[in-house]
């Protein structure tokens, strides 16, 4: 190893074991936020946007409304609402929910999830409504009815077409999650303003955790170029 | 009527400073997007490297990491500039890094980065007749540029800038956590002194949704003149 690099290891007090493991707890916070609020999202945002194809304004006006509203504010603003309101919902303190709600993750929990779920909605609508007409037709011709065209035509088309947008919102909310860190959560930037603020070394502290999202981001990154392929694999030029 | 607990002219306040920051930043990242994405398409390898390092670089860092390294590590960085320049010429020279200048910088770094993929994609949509058409009539490179490749560019740029906009219009509202006092930050001051979290927030929340529909109103407009005499397919 060059000399330089043993010598700053040497000498440096700030990447110490107590400090990495700090990291690392902010590190295993950080995905757990992100992955739990992108299942919840992805769960409810199936059932919303087949809602939302509907032609029953009741149906779809709903749904439209909820998707606006939150891809419409700032997601900062979402968290704050649901973080310093639910101790205002009068009689909550008194249930159990109050257990579950005062640790602030589960607020964070509900706003990504929230949020996440509203812009999946929308991906997913878009690649419902761009499915080939001539699909839905041949199924009916089968006699297919509305749930098993859904299951077997609509959804594994549309899961194609929407992968790639569906890549950037789960980049994005890896991204947003750095706020979570606003409501005390120490998840990775939390943990970053903690040892910023002990060590007043912003550029370790930063730059560190910059390195650590980048590294998470290119995984993402990875992994859902793998799953594209594997879905539109059908669509591979035949190789030469 | 809504009851602002005599918050309103502080409220009012932050919404220009969200309002005026957005539009500095907006006005940051277009200019590097355009410098951004014409590295990316110069033939100079150096350029696009930088280009694609500055892309790949914002694209993987959450922006309220970047937006606390530049806050706070700013200020260390001119601190550092400044006792250097003390102790070896003996200028005096100080600049307090405020929140709101960290704001545009960072804001304007981030969405540079996604203005420079817009334009990039834009560039390349214009048709490479055009310009030798434009070369042909004797157009200097700067003349092909202001009135063919700018003009033609700026209609398939179009909806990617109105999509950027409106994420960092959204975006803004980060810059209450280092301490700008924009009406996010307002309203959580407001709302933790009278303990009434929905009466300030919902309020904040309404702006951004008119600020967001009056945007898109405003774009579809730009577009349709912009698109004036294309036939649209399909």
């Amino acid at each position: 190893m060059p000399d330089f690099i043993t010598q700053w290891l040497n000498q440096n007090e700030i990447f110490t074991a107590m400090t990495i493991l700090e990291y690392w707890n902010g590190l295993v916070n950080t995905v757990q936020l992100v992955f739990l609020s992108l299942v919840i999202g992805l769960v409810c945002a199936v059932p919303l946007a087949i809602m939302r194809t509907s032609r029953n304004p009741f149906v779809s006006g709903p749904v439209w409304l909820y998707t606006y509203l939150f891809r419409g504010t700032p997601l900062l603003i979402q968290l704050y609402i649901i973080y310093y309101g639910i101790a205002q919902i009068p009689g909550i303190q008194e249930t159990f929910w109050w257990e579950v709600f005062r640790e602030p993750f589960y607020p964070a929990l509900l706003a990504f999830a929230l949020n996440t779920a509203a812009y999946t909605t929308e991906i997913i609508r878009g690649a419902i409504v761009a499915t080939p007409h001539g699909e839905i037709e041949a199924a009916k011709a089968y006699g297919m009815n509305w749930f098993m065209r859904i299951r077997r035509i609509v959804l594994p088309s549309a899961a194609r077409r929407a992968v790639q947008a569906y890549s950037n919102e789960v980049i994005f909310m890896l991204h947003s999650s750095a706020i979570a860190s606003v409501v005390t959560i120490v998840d990775l930037t939390g943990a970053a303003r903690n040892i910023y603020s002990r060590f007043y070394a912003p550029f370790d502290a930063f730059i560190f955790v910059a390195l650590i999202y980048m590294m998470l981001t290119f995984i993402l990154v990875f992994a859902f170029r793998k799953l594209e392929n594997h879905l539109l694999r059908h669509q591979r030029p035949i190789s030469n | 009527m809504l009851d602002l607990k005599g918050y309103g002219p502080e409220l009012l306040d932050g919404a220009v400073i969200t309002i005026e920051l957005a539009f500095l930043s907006l006005a940051v990242s277009v200019t590097l997007g355009l410098i951004g994405a014409s590295s990316k398409l110069s033939s100079n390898r150096l350029a696009r490297g930088v280009a694609t390092a500055y892309t790949t670089l914002i694209r993987g860092v959450p922006d309220l990491v970047m937006m606390l390294l530049f806050y706070y590590g700013g200020q260390v960085a001119v601190n550092n500039l400044s006792d250097l320049l003390w102790e070896a010429y003996e200028i005096d020279f100080f600049f307090q890094f405020d929140p709101f200048i960290s704001g545009v910088v960072t804001i304007g770094l981030i969405f540079g980065a996604y203005m420079t993929e817009t334009f990039r994609g834009a560039f390349l949509a214009v048709e490479t007749g055009q310009i030798e058409a434009a070369r042909a009539y004797g157009f200097t490179r700067w003349h092909t540029f202001r009135r063919i490749i700018f003009p033609q560019m700026l209609r398939h740029a179009l909806p990617g800038i109105g999509n950027n906009w409106q994420v960092l219009l959204k975006t803004t509202a980060l810059v209450s956590i280092i301490g700008l006092t924009d009406m996010v930050r307002v309203a959580e001051e407001a709302a933790k002194a009278e303990r009434m979290p929905f009466h300030f927030f919902i309020p904040v929340a309404f702006v951004y949704l008119a600020l967001t529909a009056g945007s898109e109103l405003f774009i579809k407009w730009l577009d349709k003149r912009a698109n004036v005499g294309v036939v649209q397919g399909g």
